[in-house]
């Protein structure tokens, strides 16, 4: 019955769409194979999965042609990519569920959209690289010894009870919500030839030293704990949970913010990283909430731009790939076909030489000459020029990465981005605080 | 019987138009309405009937400055673009005198429209910004010691960019009300000893009047509904009723967003019937 409903919802009246088309090749396959006429079932799935087209959306930091032509070279089949603002990409995983087949999304993005039954669980027996997965993502710990971060830890949202569990479970199940990606730990960026002096703490951004040339990012949930980690570092309100406030909490936390606004600390908000990357280069802001890329695009104009590590710590956020509930048969075997090539190695090594993190370092590793897993993952000062993967020089010769090595920086994250229980009244609040 | 047929001839002519307007207007206007009733949760909005969005949206003092804020927008903007609108015009229609040349002169003032609203916008970024076009002039001018911060990222910067944007919705209207002006209204006020100027404030005006108030309808409604020049022209600083609603969207907290498209709808409505009253705009078209 269930089935049945599936398939209607795949299908369009009365027209023949794509997917009818690839299962009815997927039956003459298997006919082919049971009348005994081709024995090497494999070989006649790999014919087959070359039509296979698979859409995926996401955010634009892992959403790269360069993946999808990657895909096609080995695997054989046609990824499609969309990139999308956060908000956006919320927006379609609980709306248009039709409308993609593999969701990129965070981890705060899929505690929001799960409940609307869009995904697919993962069943990890499927997936080769599973027991090499960093442990963040499984117990929540990244060493045995670490204290698990605020907010929606990965593994908090990563597993359900069974493949159509729509509730989380507290430990690994075997069925995954995200198979983790790409992560990374973020802090304050500043221009050290503006400031001058050393930086080593939030409170930093409402120094009314730095009046009129600071910014924060206008994306709520993210925005509200990079306002949180300031607010805690000055001592000025105490959090049970900053990754889930209570609503006295959000009050006390927006009217420093509403009241740093009204004396003028702020040049801008910014929403997409582009924005970001203007406000630091052209020296209208001198510190703000940034990303890791934006970092490296303001550097890479030769302005000196510094991800300064703060010692109350990281906020850090994680993405991972999701099945769409509408996958099955051979789309979802090309699914898990695409996840295990993704966990494999190639992209890992793609994305952190841009300076995220792979959910699984050692496959990565294989990918990255000595120099680069060195400076970009162990924090060992480059012996060479660092490139990313476009050719473009990142890092001089002798240059070492902010923060660190992964130890360093992953076991130092202080919360995760989050969706909260009060998240309505927080947005609320959120507006109120940018329309003041 | 005669009449029955050219009434049912009208009333087929003008079918198709009411069709679209229906199912294009009415059908979508009266769909937010209904959302604007229902509830939401973080990923999902559902069919209820409660008053929760209005409620919030009357109570909350952040509804009053925000649209205090667009009307502020509002005014300003209309000011300008009516003061600077009125000029060219006048210019164009009474003191070039060749036809050619009016026509030549006019299209040159819509060469920018030629481009992108948001480029146009953008553009102003980097010329305004500290290190801008606008504050190193200024600096080796030796006008000013340090850069002036409110010239970007400011309500400055934002109607700044609106008045550039949007005056040509006031050239136009203007300009073509006044071509049609009978010149020997003007050849009379002069023979009778007027001015220049009371040429210009007793007749000119006043004939200009339904050109000024479609270019103001124009200008009311683009400004009230902004909701992307306000965005990057504050830094995001700034609220406007417009950005309240993109948020919300945003958020898919669609029935609050809904409801604050149905008080703005109500309140522009209310403004643009008030025009109204003062001028008879189909007796003049």
């Amino acid at each position: 019955m269930t089935d049945n409903k599936k398939n209607d919802l795949k299908t369009p009246a009365g027209g023949i769409t794509r997917r009818s088309l690839l299962k009815g090749s997927a039956a003459v396959a298997g006919a082919a194979v049971g009348s005994g006429a081709i024995t090497g079932f494999p070989m006649i799935w790999a014919q087959n999965i070359k039509n296979v087209t698979l859409r995926q959306f996401g955010t634009g930091v892992s959403n790269l042609n360069e993946v999808a032509a990657k895909v096609k070279e080995d695997l054989g089949f046609t990824l499609e990519m969309t990139a999308l603002d956060s908000d956006t990409v919320t927006q379609r995983a609980a709306t248009q569920p039709k409308s993609f087949d593999i969701a990129d999304i965070e981890y705060w993005i899929c505690k929001k959209v799960w409940g609307a039954g869009n995904l697919q669980a993962m069943d990890t027996s499927k997936i080769k690289n599973y027991d090499k997965i960093v442990g963040t993502f499984k117990s929540g710990k990244l060493t045995p010894e670490s204290v698990i971060a605020q907010g929606t830890a990965p593994h908090s949202v990563g597993f359900v009870e069974g493949p159509n569990g729509k509730t989380f479970a507290d430990s690994e199940t075997g069925w995954m919500t995200l198979i983790p990606t790409i992560y990374n730990a973020d802090t304050l960026g500043i221009r050290p030839d503006l400031i001058g002096r050393p930086i080593s703490s939030w409170t930093e951004l409402l120094n009314p030293e730095f009046k009129g040339k600071a910014s924060i990012l206008d994306i709520s949930s993210i925005g509200i704990m990079d306002a949180a980690m300031v607010c805690e570092a000055m001592g000025e309100v105490q959090y049970g949970d900053k990754g889930n406030m209570t609503k006295e909490e959000v009050d006390k936390t927006m009217a420093i913010f509403t009241e740093a606004k009204k004396a003028g600390q702020f040049r801008a908000f910014w929403k997409s990283f582009d924005e970001s990357v203007n406000l630091m280069a052209s020296g209208e802001v001198v510190i703000q909430s940034m990303w890791s890329p934006a970092i490296t695009a303001v550097r890479s104009k030769g302005i000196p731009c510094v991800y300064q590590p703060l010692k109350e710590g990281y906020r850090s956020w994680g993405g991972g790939l999701g099945l769409s509930a509408n996958l099955s048969g051979l789309e979802l075997d090309a699914a898990y076909e695409y996840i295990n090539w993704y966990l494999d190695g190639w992209v890992g090594g793609f994305l952190m030489r841009q300076g995220y993190y792979s959910a699984v370092p050692e496959t990565s590793k294989n990918f990255m000459s000595d120099d680069e897993w060195g400076f970009w993952f162990e924090g060992k000062a480059a012996e060479g020029d660092i490139t990313n993967p476009f050719g473009d020089v990142m890092e001089k010769a002798g240059s070492v990465r902010d923060g660190g090595s992964f130890y360093d920086r992953m076991g130092a994250v202080a919360c995760w981005n989050a969706v909260m229980d009060e998240n309505k009244y927080m947005v609320r609040k959120w507006n109120e605080f940018i329309a003041a | 019987m005669r009449d029955f047929a050219v009434n049912r001839t009208s009333g087929l002519l003008v079918l198709p138009l009411v069709c679209v307007l229906a199912l294009f207007l009415v059908v979508p206007i009266c769909l937010i309405l209904v959302v604007s009733f229902w509830d939401y949760n973080e990923w999902n909005f559902f069919p209820a009937f409660i008053f929760d969005n209005y409620a919030y949206i009357f109570t909350s003092p952040v509804t009053w400055a925000t649209y205090l804020r667009t009307l502020q927008y509002t005014v300003i903007t209309w000011v300008f673009c009516t003061a600077i609108g009125f000029t060219v015009a006048y210019f164009l229609a009474f003191h070039v005198r060749s036809q050619t040349w009016q026509i030549a002169l006019f299209l040159l003032c819509t060469i920018p429209f030629w481009n992108s609203n948001i480029i146009r916008m953008i553009s102003w970024i980097p010329f305004l910004g500290r290190n801008g076009i606008a504050n190193s002039v200024l600096l080796d001018a030796g006008l000013i010691d340090v850069p002036l911060e409110w010239l970007l990222f400011s309500d400055f910067a934002v109607i700044l960019a609106f008045v550039h944007l949007y005056t040509l919705f006031m050239v136009v209207p203007v300009f073509n009300t006044m071509m049609r002006i009978d010149r020997s209204l003007i050849e009379a006020a002069r023979d009778a000893g007027a001015s220049g100027w009371q040429t210009l404030v007793h007749f000119v005006l006043p004939l200009s009047k339904p050109g000024l108030m479609i270019g103001s309808i124009f200008i009311v409604t683009l400004v009230m509904g902004d909701f992307i020049t306000v965005r990057f022209m504050s830094g995001g600083q700034s609220a406007s009723v417009g950005r309240v609603i993109a948020n919300e969207i945003a958020l898919l907290q669609y029935p609050a967003a809904a409801a604050n498209a149905v008080i703005l709808l109500a309140t522009v409505l209310l403004i643009v019937s008030v025009m109204l009253r003062y001028v008879d705009i189909r007796k003049e078209l």
